[in-house]
């Protein structure tokens, strides 16, 4: 069996984000990138399955600018097989990656296709679900336990109610939830190490596909300033504001 | 004894600051076969780089000669400058022609040194140097015959007992030909070669300061790309050795900060109040208004100069930068001599493993050096200021504007600074004014713009020789001065069913070693913590 496991490079999730001063966007000069934290839980659960018997080969993929490669060296410290990195500089969405993982998976033909189960800096939680639409794949999203039986898969989900378990055929799309697993860390000789592995350049024009925004970005703001709480003195006093003032109850 | 894993390398060097790349870069150059390995603590080099920084490119000038050309981050030219001496309201101008030249910048540039060192970082690994971020060296390791032999990286997955967790990876060991030192102001690892091998035998006790910055988007009109503006006096005593730099940086950025001897002798002093009433001044108050912090952090700094400059150089190894103390304090700059002891280092180094020379030629070299002439000419002012800052100041203009430093006299550091605080009891307390959110903050929100961060479960990396001297002995005598000189408050005095508790919130912590320094009986040992931890910090 063999897993494709899509990373991405995000803004580190200790940095405060700062919105530009001309609303355009996110400053993300010289601030701290790092691998979207759910996709890390998809590498473990990759390389665990891996390291079971279960998996023959685990393959880390990503989109993105030059520095991206990072994000997919970093996979391969902490035990992917080889990497891919699809270059590009522009803006690329959801859908837009979903057709890049398309052509990917029609080459790669991998049995599961790990991700997480969405990223922090656009928090869209699109890609596995339009992934598997694109390639009528079935999906597991928001993985928190992944069981891999003969010809299925059985798989753990966190929804609103609790946890839901289904079962699927593969191959299929998993999207991982951060209670899937612990990440391991990548250690300084499995550094050393994937600098040697195998990670494989593509330019997306290469791949022939239309990867045109669909969504036009008006403006970015930031979120309004909260005020300041208040301390009541007693229930009584809480539910009459909540009632008399907040009106909420 | 351990399973770890070994890797040699010619060299390793310990921090990617501006020293380490520096060493990293010239040893590259002279002999592109070595194998160069550089470790740092942070997450990514840059991270843990806070500095004004006003940058005289006398090192880079003869290390990368084409630096404009290859996209550096050094772009802001000083234009103007501006001295002020400040009084409670008032301020008064200094005329910059009768700045000594130490203190003048016309040929500067106003700098990220995080940018510069990540900008650093790129070209040495074009030139083949391996540098691993996110891997503090914990330990020093020693051959047989008592040589420096290498070090070892962090643990990382131990747990707050200090238990194996499931994620554990035993730390690594590099071995090396020549270990270089290149942690900065108060490596912990460079603290115990110093004590070690006797480095400091003869010296003057080593002097420190804290560094206070913060980054503002002004107004446009309040911002002046290029000024570059210094103040002395409110709101420090004569006593107090400090003073403060506004740099109108790049993009509507003003680079605004504070430094204050670690000497200081009030044990209520809060550094970081300080620096935020600074702030209030009509002066500086004016520049910041309508504008919005975008970052804070501190950081501990060598103020000692030549008198304190320990031996650099012991068998298998070398200290550079600050972690030895290379800055020149009337210079208020330390990069370009922390670059320059780099590139001795390096030239050191390869005469070592090409022709067997020993590594004391490394103390010829730098005494050969332009390094050594600065330090040389700027070692009378900081002691000065032992003397109050009015007597300070007309001593030094005595000294570097009349005798250009060639006084025929060396003037003493007397004290460590852990030994300068004095009882409570005979202090008067001070009373700071409460943040008001929009020019001055607390402690809590500043934090929260550093990024920092450390793994919640793992060992406390601020350990205690005595866990109960805060609350029997430092509480009583001094009111617990970490409670202030912290800038971001790890350390806290609790009191739970009328029992005293001192708390060490370790996760804060943003690596500026002052409680290592000042702590009156060196009670914290600021030890690496788990890699990457620590604060994220942008362009500081």
């Amino acid at each position: 069996m063999k897993i494709l496991v899509a990373v991405k490079r995000v803004i580190d999730y200790n940095v405060q984000v700062r919105v530009k001063e001309d609303g355009t966007g996110v400053v993300t000069d010289n601030v701290k990138m790092s691998t979207n934290p759910p996709d890390d839980n998809a590498i473990e659960e990759a390389v665990k399955i891996k390291e079971s018997g279960k998996a023959k080969e685990v393959v880390a993929i990503t989109v993105g600018e030059e520095k991206a490669q990072e994000t997919v060296r970093k996979a391969l410290a902490v035990g992917a097989d080889r990497g891919i990195h699809v270059k590009t500089e522009s803006t690329i969405e959801p859908l837009a990656v979903s057709k890049i993982l398309q052509k990917i998976i029609e080459k790669e033909k991998p049995d599961l296709v790990f991700m997480g189960k969405q990223a922090i800096d656009d928090d869209c939680n699109q890609t596995g679900q339009m992934l598997a639409a694109l390639l009528n794949w079935p999906q597991a999203t928001f993985a928190s336990k992944i069981i891999i039986k003969e010809k299925t898969l059985e798989v753990t989900r966190e929804v609103d109610e609790g946890l839901e378990t289904i079962e699927t055929n593969i191959p299929s799309i998993v999207t991982c939830d951060l209670r899937l697993n612990e990440p391991r860390y990548a250690s300084l000789p499995n550094i050393m190490k994937a600098k040697k592995k195998p990670l494989e350049q593509i330019n997306v024009s290469e791949l022939g596909i239309d990867t045109k925004p669909r969504i036009e970005q008006i403006k970015v703001v930031e979120p309004p300033k909260r005020k300041a709480g208040i301390k009541v003195a007693s229930v009584e006093e809480l539910v009459q504001k909540l009632k008399n003032e907040a009106k909420v109850i | 004894m351990s399973n770890r894993e070994v890797m040699e390398y010619d060299v390793v060097i310990v921090g990617g600051g501006p020293s380490g790349l520096s060493t990293a870069i010239k040893l590259k150059q002279l002999k592109s076969d070595l194998n160069v390995c550089l470790l740092e603590k942070a997450s990514e080099v840059g991270a843990h780089i806070l500095s004004g920084n006003v940058f005289e490119t006398r090192a880079l000038d003869e290390l990368i000669p084409n630096w404009k050309e290859l996209n550096s981050p050094i772009k802001t030219k000083v234009s103007k400058e501006r001295f002020l001496f400040l009084g409670k309201t008032k301020s008064l101008s200094w005329p910059t022609w009768l700045l000594p030249k130490v203190q003048q910048n016309h040929k500067n540039y106003i700098i990220s040194l995080a940018n510069l060192c990540r900008w650093l970082a790129e070209q040495a690994e074009t030139l083949g140097v391996e540098i691993f971020p996110g891997f503090p060296a914990s330990e020093i390791l020693y051959n047989v015959d008592g040589s420096v032999k290498g070090i070892v990286t962090q643990d990382m997955g131990l747990d707050k007992e200090g238990n194996k967790k499931d994620s554990f990876e035993s730390g690594m060991e590099l071995h090396a030909k020549v270990t270089v030192f290149a942690e900065g102001c108060r490596g912990h690892l460079g603290k115990q070669l110093i004590k070690k091998f006797e480095l400091s035998k003869g010296k003057n006790p080593q002097q420190y300061g804290i560094g206070f910055k913060e980054i503002w988007e002004v107004n446009e009109k309040n911002h002046e790309e290029g000024l570059v503006m210094h103040t002395a006096g409110w709101p420090l005593d004569n006593k107090t050795y400090g003073g403060s730099f506004v740099y109108h940086a790049e993009n509507k950025q003003i680079f605004l900060g504070y430094v204050i001897g670690l000497d200081y002798q009030n044990p209520y002093l809060s550094p970081f109040d300080e620096f935020q009433r600074f702030k209030t001044h009509p002066a500086i108050k004016k520049i910041i208004q309508g504008g919005k912090r975008i970052s804070y952090g501190a950081r501990a700094l060598i103020e000692g100069g030549l008198q304190s400059l320990p031996k650099m150089f012991m068998p298998g190894a070398l200290l550079v930068g600050c972690d030895a103390g290379t800055l020149n304090m009337p210079k208020i700059k330390g990069s370009h001599t922390a670059m320059k002891s780099g590139m001795i280092a390096a030239e050191t180094i390869v005469e070592h493993i090409e022709q067997q020379k020993d590594l004391s030629i490394y103390a010829e070299k730098f005494k050969q050096s332009w390094v050594y002439d600065e330090l040389h000419t700027a070692r009378n002012v900081k002691p000065s200021f032992s003397w109050g800052l009015i007597l300070g100041i007309i001593f030094t203009g005595i000294d570097q504007i009349l005798f250009r430093g060639k006084l025929p006299f060396t003037l003493k550091h007397k004290h460590a600074d852990h030994e300068t605080l004095k009882a409570a009891k005979d202090m008067p307390k001070i009373e700071y004014p409460k943040p008001d959110n929009v020019i001055t903050f607390d402690k809590t929100s500043s934090v929260y713009l550093t990024g920092t961060n450390h793994t919640d479960n793992q060992p406390v990396h601020l350990k205690l020789s005595d866990p109960d001297l805060p609350i029997n002995f430092t509480l009583d005598k001094f009111d617990e001065p970490a409670q202030r000189y912290c800038p971001v408050g790890v350390y806290e005095i609790q009191t739970e069913n009328n029992i005293k508790k001192f708390v060490i919130n370790s996760q804060n912590c943003i690596h500026c070693k002052t409680c290592d320094i000042k702590e009156p009986s060196q009670n914290i040992n600021w030890v690496t913590p788990e890699g990457g931890g620590g604060p994220k910090y942008g362009n500081m």
